[in-house]
């Protein structure tokens, strides 16, 4: 399996994803070589191996030119330095690294994930003939949140799904994308959706009303709370959901929405919020983390996902757990997977403030919908994921290499 | 005939600032003005850096002026807030400034102990802040003032007439083109709709000249000598012009222009040399309305200012950001006053302080750089999360302690 981080190294959903995927793969009983491009402890993985591509520290895996290099050259040689001063030049440590393992290890399947990783698993197909699985997360077009983005990525994704005997994508819409996009054929895609480990919610964490003690007060008085977890970032179609906040308030003024989390459109939204003259119904946090983070789903009634594309979506699966009802973007993937939600199209700003009016004036409607999710999301397991990689690992035969 | 004269004018004024006041502090910490931190927005440090830069080698220096030169005279604006920081973390200020009016030839002027802008969204609480002004400036300087000035010369015909109503002798504004077109502001002049309140209107040219161009290097003019200051001063009062009003803060001495760039030096050896011309004199607010007749009547039915190119309040309320805050501000006055809670009547006036909005300003360009010089924070809607978040702990409480006033957002 190669990826590009594994928890407690990770930065986001990619490494979360790969660490549940794997350890329910083992416990099926799939031996699992796994490639990250730093050395590191991975002190909860003792169900595979883990080997590293190089020395860089996990900090350093998107190249060393971000940091400080005079701890870095104690380590590496001048020569290994200059290398892998830039992301290319890791991802071509990677590639080289996997080339040397295939010497002496053989697998039966290669399972690639997203186009860091494209390039060595098109390699090792090339020179043992292995079958190819890319499995993808999220495409140039869904980070970039438009049809530009890096021109060099677009290239490495198309080669990488051409080239890839089957392709796992993580929804219908990721799919869509491949196929629209990049003009692979259909047939060669499955759509495998990513699941949540609920036993990972027991940490003991325990919910604190102290968290966000004006919150709290407000839903005492009868509020209902509104929120979203994320990155403020165009994607992810916050603009529209304070719109939608208020045309909402217009109808219903108990309502409070909470925005956890930071990124470039900040001042835009809250910008926004005053122009429409609703400042100070929106809550900022600022990047959150930890208990605030926890307690930011667990605070809220309703989970707004407004992403514009999303490949998936866990967040929305995480503020299930915390018992929300889920109000979701039909341009996220996760709302292929559950029924007991409301959804719409990103743009339709009267639809969102529609379903936000009506869970908050019924009570009923709201304990209806926080419970169903609840019940849906945790029928939603690695192991159904793992069942699917398997099977087809098992039906996957290398078409060849076009010479 | 009555002599020509120099009026000049000190502001004195330091806001409380609001330290980084979260989501997750609202509705816990109630303090939302101390830190100990070493930041911008820890006001007792910013108070000592500014004391020690400007309050006190300027009080020594005028002092000292005020002891060679029987004619010298100066007019001090002094905030509430100001003497409330003096008394807590350097009282031998307003010592200094005790024994300046006690010369009998220095004037403190009535204003809003909040340095607020009250008067455009509150009457009735404006009239409060200039009344415990009032209280303030007799309690701690044993004077009343006579002479009104609004916030950051805040002024319109409305607040002129009543300042006439309230008995000040005369009012201070700003000395704009497009109000006075063809006229100087080198005289005095009579509000419109008074007749016993006089106006002193701002050189802004001369005045600004020290304020921001002093230390300038791109300036033309620069380097700024007292020699060549005292022939503009002594051309702008030629032929019968009167009263030459020179009005700043007092921070631009040793705070706003360093004293490196040479202004104690230079405002030293200026007033030397005014002292020594002949037919020339100083004159605090009122001696000069008492020494001249009006020459016109002005009127200013939009509000002027003294800040940023369009001298208007847009640097306070010239965005929805600044807007929303103030209304949200101000719709909770009555629920604050019923509560009788002193410690929350003077949280939510503190609150009033128009240096709040001043950092949420949004404006690019040569104001938004002299913004970003006074602002604690690193961005307008930074500064304005934390006021909003202020603004809702006042709610938090008025409904948890006092049972008034729905929370709401």
């Amino acid at each position: 399996m190669l990826g590009w981080e594994l928890p407690p190294h990770n930065s986001g959903g990619l490494g979360v994803a790969c660490y549940y995927m794997a350890k329910a793969l083992a416990s099926s009983g799939t031996d699992i070589d796994f490639i990250v491009p730093y050395e590191a402890e991975h002190p909860a993985i003792d169900f595979m191996n883990i080997r590293s591509a190089s020395r860089l520290s996990p900090l350093e895996r998107y190249g060393l030119n971000a940091y400080d290099g005079s701890t870095v050259y104690k380590r590496l040689s001048d020569a290994d330095a200059g290398d892998l001063r830039d992301m290319r030049g890791v991802q071509r440590r990677y590639v080289q690294f996997v080339e040397h393992l295939l010497e002496s290890e053989t697998y039966d399947a290669i399972h690639a994930h997203d186009w860091l990783t494209m390039e060595a698993g098109m390699r090792a197909k090339e020179i043992h003939d292995i079958p190819l699985i890319v499995h993808v997360h999220a495409t140039e077009f869904d980070r970039s949140g438009s049809d530009s983005g890096n021109p060099l990525i677009h290239e490495i994704e198309y080669q990488g799904l051409m080239m890839a005997d089957r392709i796992i994508a993580v929804s219908n819409i990721t799919k869509s994308i491949i196929v629209h996009k990049y003009n692979i054929p259909a047939d060669k895609i499955e759509v495998v959706h990513n699941a949540i480990d609920a036993s990972s919610f027991d940490d003991g964490y325990d919910y604190d009303d102290s968290t966000y003690t004006y919150l709290e007060s407000l839903k005492s008085e009868g509020y209902t709370i509104v929120s979203t977890v994320t990155r403020f970032t165009v994607q992810k179609g916050l603009t529209h959901l304070v719109h939608a906040a208020a045309r909402a308030l217009e109808r219903y003024d108990r309502l409070a929405f909470l925005f956890a989390g930071d990124g470039e459109q900040r001042d835009e939204l809250i910008h926004l919020a005053a122009e429409l003259g609703i400042a100070d119904k929106i809550f900022f946090t600022g990047f959150v983390r930890g208990k605030q983070w926890r307690d930011a789903y667990s605070v809220g009634d309703i989970f707004v996902m407004s992403s514009v594309s999303e490949p998936f979506g866990l967040t929305a699966l995480e503020a299930a757990h915390h018992d929300n009802a889920l109000i979701i973007t039909n341009q996220s993937g996760v709302a292929e997977v559950l029924d007991n939600i409301y959804r719409y199209d990103f743009w339709d700003v009267e639809a969102l403030a529609d379903r936000i009016v009506a869970i908050a004036t019924s009570p009923a409607l709201k304990k209806e919908m926080k419970q169903n999710a609840k019940a849906e999301y945790t029928r939603i397991s690695w192991d159904d994921v793992a069942r699917r990689c398997v099977e087809i690992y098992q039906t996957t035969r290398s078409k060849g290499v076009l010479a | 005939m009555s002599q020509r004269g120099i009026v000049l004018y000190l502001q004195i004024h330091q806001p409380y600032r609001v330290r980084p006041y979260s989501v997750f502090d609202t509705g816990t910490s109630h303090n939302y003005f101390d830190s100990n931190e070493e930041t911008d927005w820890n006001n007792q440090r910013v108070f000592n850096k500014v004391a020690d830069k400007s309050y006190r080698p300027m009080g020594r220096l005028l002092t000292q002026l005020l002891s060679t030169y029987p004619e010298f005279r100066i007019s001090l604006g002094i905030s509430g807030t100001f003497i409330e920081q003096a008394r807590e973390w350097a009282p031998d200020l307003l010592d200094t400034f005790r024994a300046l009016v006690d010369t009998g030839r220095v004037e403190i002027l009535a204003e809003t102990y909040h340095h607020s802008l009250s008067f455009f969204y509150s009457r009735d609480e404006f009239e409060r802040q200039v009344e415990l002004h009032q209280s303030l400036v007799f309690e701690t300087f044993g004077v009343l003032p006579r002479v009104f000035r609004n916030t950051e010369l805040a002024y319109n015909d409305e607040l002129a007439q009543w300042a006439e109503q309230k008995g000040y002798v005369g009012i201070l504004a700003e000395g704009w083109d497009p109000v006075l077109e063809w006229r100087s502001p080198n005289y005095i002049y009579q509000p419109y709709g008074t007749s016993s309140t006089a106006l002193l209107l701002k050189n802004y040219r001369l005045s600004d000249d020290i304020a921001f161009r002093f230390s300038n290097k791109a300036w033309a003019e620069w380097p700024l000598t007292s020699q060549k200051f005292h022939e503009w001063a002594t051309s702008a009062l030629s032929g019968d012009q009167q009263i030459l009003n020179l009005f700043m803060d007092f921070e631009t001495f040793g705070e706003h222009q360093w004293e490196d760039t040479g202004i104690f030096t230079f405002f030293e050896q200026f007033i030397d040399a005014w002292s020594h011309e002949a037919d020339s004199t100083f004159y605090t607010t009122s001696e000069a309305i008492a020494a001249h007749q009006p020459v016109d009547t002005i009127s200013m039915p939009h509000t002027v200012t003294w800040a940023d190119s369009g001298r208007d309040l847009s640097a306070w309320t010239g965005n929805k950001l600044q807007r929303e805050s103030l209304r949200y501000l101000y719709s909770l006055e009555q629920d604050i006053l019923r509560t009788e809670d002193d410690q929350l009547i003077a949280d939510w006036r503190h609150l009033q302080t128009s240096d709040h909005f001043y950092y949420m300003c949004t404006k690019g360009f040569n104001d938004g750089d002299v913004h970003a010089y006074f602002s604690p924070y690193n961005s307008p809607y930074i500064a304005f999360l934390y006021y909003l978040n202020a603004i809702r702990d006042l709610r938090w409480r008025l409904h948890v302690h006092h049972r008034t006033g729905g929370l709401s957002g």
